[in-house]
């Protein structure tokens, strides 16, 4: 299994059934894939639909029917279209149970950093910031690490995307929950010893005393 | 005795525009907003005329620059925009080369802000208290309030010159239906301008659409553009 789709598999076992339910661009997109079984959720995109599914077949794609990345959707019995300011009214009141975002740090206390890298990468913010800010569970899904560099530090280098701590990291090395005494590592990855995971991290990380192997 | 009233199929906005006739509505400088998210949405039409007629310096208002080919990027990619009002950058990478060779403002807004922004010009509000951006760069410059224990940022309403919005139909009288994720900022963007054009795909006569399945009132639209050949508002 490559990374990804750990990563992808274990934040799929957050989902609840009848659930609204926000996935970012890039990683946490694939966790759509491994929605458990009979179990219903409604995937929300901000460009303004509940109850998107997969891309149409060639040819029966719809020009007005996109996800926020812009790639062609099908839409679901029940869905339902509307402008940006419901979209953004569901997702800043609180209405969105789970948003899934990528990241490029996360602090100590779970705050995120992900829509800008000053003078390299500046894609802007998009609806990143009312998504950490009201979405009532926020999973953070990334990389431990960026080419060696710790991605989970003590203090954020770059500009946060929310004041608000997120409510889990999920890596190919583990899972992580904020707590008000710090990251708690929860889970860690069959084959990782806990020293690799500690080693990865800038930030301190405080084992739970019932750290078990990351669920799949 | 029956009372003198227009014939129910008069147009009540003017004769449709040609997209050359609208994009000449639209000064040099202007402050306009153009609905579309990614390209989906976009009077993509009047977008072409702009681009034709050689329009220069708009402050343009909008979700995202889409792509250097697709939609509000070809404004940008044929030097029409001097400044940007916009919440993603990021597929454009004409927008960002343009930015840091600083021919092009970029101001970046929360997508929720920027609606709410909009929303607030067009409902007579002044102003709107979002948590979004607190104890962020968004923050900057921002006066933060305290309501029942909360904190929030206040923002301020945005409104523009001319607002260029896509839709899916339109009828005689105005009246405007979107279509599926093509709706996204047009609707608010029609409350929000001093002058509202509209590209439908196709114009109907008054009672087609039906008065529940109206999106936007005809009231808010100055001028339609008229059918043209070519007609998606989707990706190029």
């Amino acid at each position: 299994m490559d990374t990804r789709e750990r990563i992808a598999r274990r934040v799929a076992l957050e989902l609840r059934d009848n659930s609204l339910v926000n996935l970012g661009i890039g990683l946490p997109t694939l966790v759509a894939r491994y929605v458990p079984a009979g179990m219903r959720i409604n995937f929300q995109s901000e460009n303004g639909i509940i109850g998107f599914g997969a891309r149409p077949p060639e040819g029966m794609e719809d020009v007005h029917l996109t996800d926020a990345g812009g790639a062609f959707v099908s839409a679901q019995p029940g869905a339902v279209s509307f402008d940006s300011v419901m979209s953004f009214a569901l997702i800043r009141g609180g209405h969105i149970d789970l948003t899934v975002l990528g990241g490029l740090q996360v602090d100590r206390h779970g705050r995120l950093a992900n829509w800008i890298i000053p003078g390299k990468l500046v894609p802007g913010m998009g609806g990143a910031m009312d998504l950490v800010t009201g979405a009532r569970r926020v999973i953070v899904a990334m990389n431990h690490t960026q080419k060696g560099t710790p991605k989970i530090v003590e203090t954020l280098t770059l500009p946060p995307t929310a004041d608000r701590a997120v409510t889990m990291i999920v890596t190919e090395l583990g899972v992580m929950e904020p707590s008000p005494e710090g990251l708690v590592l929860t889970e860690v990855t069959e084959g990782v010893e806990v020293e690799a995971v500690v080693a990865a991290t800038d930030a301190p990380l405080i084992i739970s005393p019932d750290l078990r192997l990351m669920a799949s | 005795m029956t009372p003198q009233t227009a014939p129910p199929d008069a147009p009540a906005v003017p004769h449709p525009l040609t997209p050359a006739e609208a994009a000449a509505l639209v000064p040099d400088g202007a402050r306009v907003m153009i609905g579309a998210f990614m390209g989906v949405g976009t009077p993509g039409r009047i977008v072409d005329a702009l681009i034709e007629r050689g329009a220069r310096d708009l402050t343009v208002i909008a979700n995202d620059t889409a792509r250097p080919e697709v939609g509000i990027g070809r404004l940008i990619a044929a030097g029409c925009v001097r400044r940007a009002i916009v919440a993603h950058i990021g597929t454009n990478p004409e927008t960002q080369r343009r930015m840091i060779a600083g021919t092009i403002d970029v101001e970046l807004v929360p997508q929720g802000t920027l609606a709410e922004r909009i929303r607030a010009a067009g409902a007579g509000l002044g102003g709107v208290l979002t948590p979004t951006g607190l104890g962020t760069v968004v923050e900057e410059g921002k006066r933060r309030i305290e309501v029942e224990g909360q904190d929030y940022l206040l923002e301020l309403p945005l409104r523009a010159d001319v607002a260029l919005i896509a839709a899916r139909s339109a009828d005689h009288m105005g009246n405007l239906v979107y279509s599926l994720t093509a709706r996204n900022f047009n609707p608010v963007m029609a409350m929000a301008a001093a002058l509202v054009i509209a590209e439908p795909n196709e114009i109907v006569p008054v009672g087609v659409l039906p008065p529940d399945a109206i999106h936007t009132p005809g009231v808010l639209v100055d001028h339609l553009v008229r059918r043209g050949e070519r007609i998606d508002h989707g990706h190029a």
